[in-house]
C-alpha cells in the first residue's frame, strides 16, 4: 500500500515537473529570440535607417527608407480593402446568420481559412492580378494581405458582438428599430472596441508577412510611392539582407527585425489586453 | 399616413439593401474565395496536370527546369517530413505547456504567461527564419550536431539518423524552429479544451483520492481527447503552410534527406525560391501544381481538426 503511494506520488511529481519544463522551453526561446533580436538589432538604428535610400550592395551606410514607406503603403492598402469585407461579414455571422446552416458552414471555412498558407494566397492573387498586368505592384500586395486578414477580422467581430447581451437587441427592436439599426446603431456600437481589436490583430498577422508579398508586391530599391509599381517592404528587404552576403545588409536586417517584431508585438499585446478586459 | 407607408418601404428597402451587402460580404470569405482560390490554382496548374499526369508528378524525384523535367515527390516528402518531425517535438511540450497553464499556474500569473507563449505565434514567421539562420544554425552545425553524432553516431539505427557533416542547415534544425513556431496553436486549443472540463468532474476525482496527475491522465485528457486531436491537426496544417522560416533553415536542396543532418525542401520553400524565377509556362505551371497540392492538403487538415474542435464544444460547452 505504502509503495504504491509512492509511486504514485513520485510519478505525479515526475509529471508536473516535465509539464513545468515544457513551460520553461516556451519561455526560454521567446526571450532567446527578444533577446538576439535586442542584442542584434537595437545598436543599428540610427536615423539614417529610416531616411536614407539603399546604397550599393557591399557599401557601408544608407537605409531602409524604401522599405519602411513601402511597408506603410501595402499594409495601409491591405487594411482599408480587408477592414470594411472582414467587418461587414463579421456582422452576418454574429447577427444574422445565427442560426442558418449555410452560415455555420461559412464560419467554420473562414475559421480553416485563418490558418490556410499565407505562400498560396500570394500564388493565386499573382495569378489574377499580376500575370494579367505584366508586372509586380504594391496593390496586389496589397490585395494578398486583406485577403490573410480578413478571416482574423471575420473572427473577432463575429465573437465580440456575441458578447453583446440579447436584452440590448430586444430593447432596440422594442423602440421600433429594424434589424440592420440594431446591428449597426446598437451592437456594433457596443462592441466597437472588440471590432477595433479585430483590426488590430489583422494588422499585426499581415505586417509580418512576407511569402505571399515575393510574388505580389515583390521589392523595389528606391521610394516608390505608386502602388501599380514593384514595392519594397521590410519583410521582403529584411529576407533578401539576410540572405545575401554582406554584413552592412546583416546589420540593417537586424535592425528591421527588431523594429518590426516589436510593433507587431506591441499590437498584440494591446489587442490582447483589450479582448481580456471585454471579456470580464 | 402615407409617408408612414413610405418611410416604412423605405425602412425594408434599407433592411433588404444591408441584408444582401452582409451576406454578399460573409459569402465571399466564407465559401467564393476558397473556391475561386482553387479554380485559379487549378487552372493555373492544368498545363502541368495535362502534360506530367497527377500520378506522375507526385511519385517522380526529377526536378530539372532546364530540362523541362518536374516531379513533386521531393517537395512533398520535404513537406511532410519537416511537418512530422516538427509535430513530435512539439505535441508533448504543447501538452506540458498547457497543463501547466490550466493546473500549475498561480492564478495571478496565468494571463502573463498564457500571453508570453501566444506572442511566440505573433513572431512573425521571417523573424524565425532569420535567427534560425544566424543563431540557431551556427550554434547546431558547430556545437550540438557534431556532439550528437559523437553520442548517437555509433548506436545502431539511431545513428543512421546522424550521418553527413553538420551544417545546421538541415531537417534537424528546421524541424526544432519549426516546432517553436507551432506550440503555442496546440498548446492554446489544449488549453481551452482543459478550461471547458466542468469542475465537478475534476473535484470529485480529487475527492476520490486521486493525484493531480492522475486527474489529469484520467480525468482531463480522456474527456477532451477530441479537442487535443483538434489542437495536433491544426499544429499539424499550421507547419504544413509555413514558409519563410523554412526557406531560410532547409538549405532548398533537391533530395529527400536520409538523416537529420541533411539538406532538403519542402513546398514552400520550392514556391518561394523559384516561383519569381520560372521562366517557361510548365514551369511556372509545375510550382502552382505543387501550391494546388498544399492547398488541398491543408485544407482538408484543418477541416480535421475544426471537425474535432466541433465535437468537444457541442459535448462541454454550455
Amino acid at each position: 500500500m505504502g509503495a504504491n503511494k509512492l509511486k504514485r506520488k513520485i510519478e505525479n511529481y515526475t509529471f508536473l515537473t516535465l509539464s513545468l519544463f515544457s513551460a520553461v522551453f516556451g519561455l526560454f526561446f521567446l526571450f532567446w529570440i527578444l533577446g538576439d533580436l535586442f542584442i542584434n538589432g537595437f545598436k543599428y538604428i540610427n536615423i539614417d535607417l529610416f531616411t536614407k535610400d539603399p546604397v550599393p550592395p557591399g557599401m557601408e551606410g544608407g537605409g531602409l527608407k524604401h522599405a519602411f514607406i513601402g511597408h506603410i503603403i501595402i499594409t495601409f492598402l491591405g487594411t482599408i480593402i480587408g477592414t470594411p469585407i472582414g467587418i461587414l461579414a463579421g456582422i452576418y455571422f454574429a447577427e444574422y446568420g445565427r442560426n442558418s446552416k449555410i452560415a455555420r458552414i461559412g464560419r467554420n471555412i473562414v475559421d480553416i481559412m485563418v490558418s490556410n498558407p499565407s505562400i498560396v494566397i500570394g500564388a493565386a492573387v499573382y495569378a489574377i492580378l499580376v500575370k494579367p498586368v505584366g508586372h509586380f505592384m504594391g496593390i496586389a500586395g496589397g490585395v494578398a494581405l486583406a485577403l490573410l486578414m480578413i478571416p482574423v477580422i471575420v473572427i473577432t467581430t463575429d465573437e465580440m458582438m456575441k458578447l453583446v447581451p440579447r436584452e440590448t437587441r430586444e430593447a432596440a427592436y422594442a423602440l421600433g428599430a429594424q434589424p440592420w439599426q440594431v446591428s449597426f446603431q446598437v451592437v456594433l456600437r457596443a462592441a466597437k472596441v472588440g471590432v477595433l481589436t479585430g483590426v488590430i490583430l489583422g494588422v499585426a498577422r499581415i505586417s509580418g508577412e512576407t511569402a505571399p508579398l515575393l510574388f505580389t508586391a515583390f521589392n523595389n530599391n528606391f521610394t516608390n510611392l505608386d502602388p501599380t509599381k514593384p514595392m519594397a517592404s521590410l519583410t521582403v528587404t529584411v529576407f533578401q539582407y539576410a540572405m545575401g552576403p554582406y554584413d552592412e545588409w546583416h546589420r540593417q536586417a537586424w535592425a528591421a527585425s527588431f523594429i518590426l517584431t516589436f510593433g507587431v508585438l506591441i499590437a498584440s499585446i494591446t489587442a490582447r489586453y483589450l479582448i481580456q478586459r471585454k471579456k470580464h | 399616413m402615407n409617408s408612414v407607408n413610405s418611410a416604412l418601404k423605405k425602412a425594408k428597402f434599407l433592411e433588404y439593401i444591408f441584408r444582401v451587402v452582409l451576406g454578399f460580404a460573409a459569402l465571399f470569405i466564407g465559401i467564393i474565395l476558397p473556391i475561386v482560390i482553387f479554380i485559379i490554382l487549378y487552372k493555373e496548374a492544368s498545363l502541368a496536370i495535362d502534360k506530367l499526369g497527377i500520378i506522375n508528378f507526385i511519385t517522380s524525384t526529377d526536378w530539372d527546369p532546364v530540362a523541362g523535367k518536374f516531379g513533386g515527390l521531393v517537395p512533398l516528402v520535404g513537406t511532410l517530413i519537416a511537418t512530422f518531425l516538427a509535430t513530435l517535438i512539439a505535441a508533448p511540450i504543447s501538452m506540458g505547456i498547457a497543463i501547466f497553464l490550466t493546473e500549475l499556474s498561480p492564478n495571478k500569473l496565468k494571463p502573463i504567461f498564457s500571453t508570453a507563449i501566444e506572442l511566440l505565434a505573433a513572431i512573425p514567421s521571417i523573424i524565425y527564419g532569420m535567427w534560425g539562420l544566424f543563431v540557431v544554425a551556427p550554434l547546431f552545425g558547430e556545437k550540438v550536431e557534431p556532439w550528437l553524432q559523437d553520442k548517437l553516431g555509433s548506436v545502431p539505427v539511431i545513428g543512421k539518423l546522424f550521418e553527413g557533416s553538420p551544417t545546421g542547415v538541415d531537417v534537424l534544425t528546421t524541424s526544432l524552429v519549426l516546432a517553436i513556431m507551432i506550440i503555442p496553436f496546440m498548446s492554446s486549443v489544449v488549453k481551452d479544451a482543459f478550461n471547458m472540463v466542468p469542475p465537478i468532474m475534476k473535484e470529485s476525482a480529487y475527492a476520490l483520492g486521486a493525484t493531480k496527475w492522475e486527474v489529469i491522465k484520467q480525468v482531463m485528457i480522456p474527456i477532451t481527447a477530441s479537442g487535443i486531436a483538434g489542437g495536433l491537426i491544426l499544429s499539424i496544417g499550421r507547419a504544413l503552410g509555413e514558409t519563410m522560416a523554412v526557406t531560410f533553415l532547409a538549405g532548398n536542396v533537391n533530395q529527400i534527406p536520409h538523416s537529420l543532418l541533411d539538406p532538403f525542401t519542402t513546398i514552400t520553400v520550392a514556391l518561394a525560391n523559384q516561383f519569381t524565377e520560372a521562366d517557361t509556362d510548365i514551369y511556372l505551371s509545375s510550382l502552382y501544381f505543387l501550391a494546388l497540392i498544399l492547398f488541398i492538403m491543408s485544407f482538408i487538415i484543418l477541416y480535421l481538426s475544426k471537425l474535432m474542435l466541433l465535437q468537444i464544444e457541442k459535448k462541454w460547452k454550455v
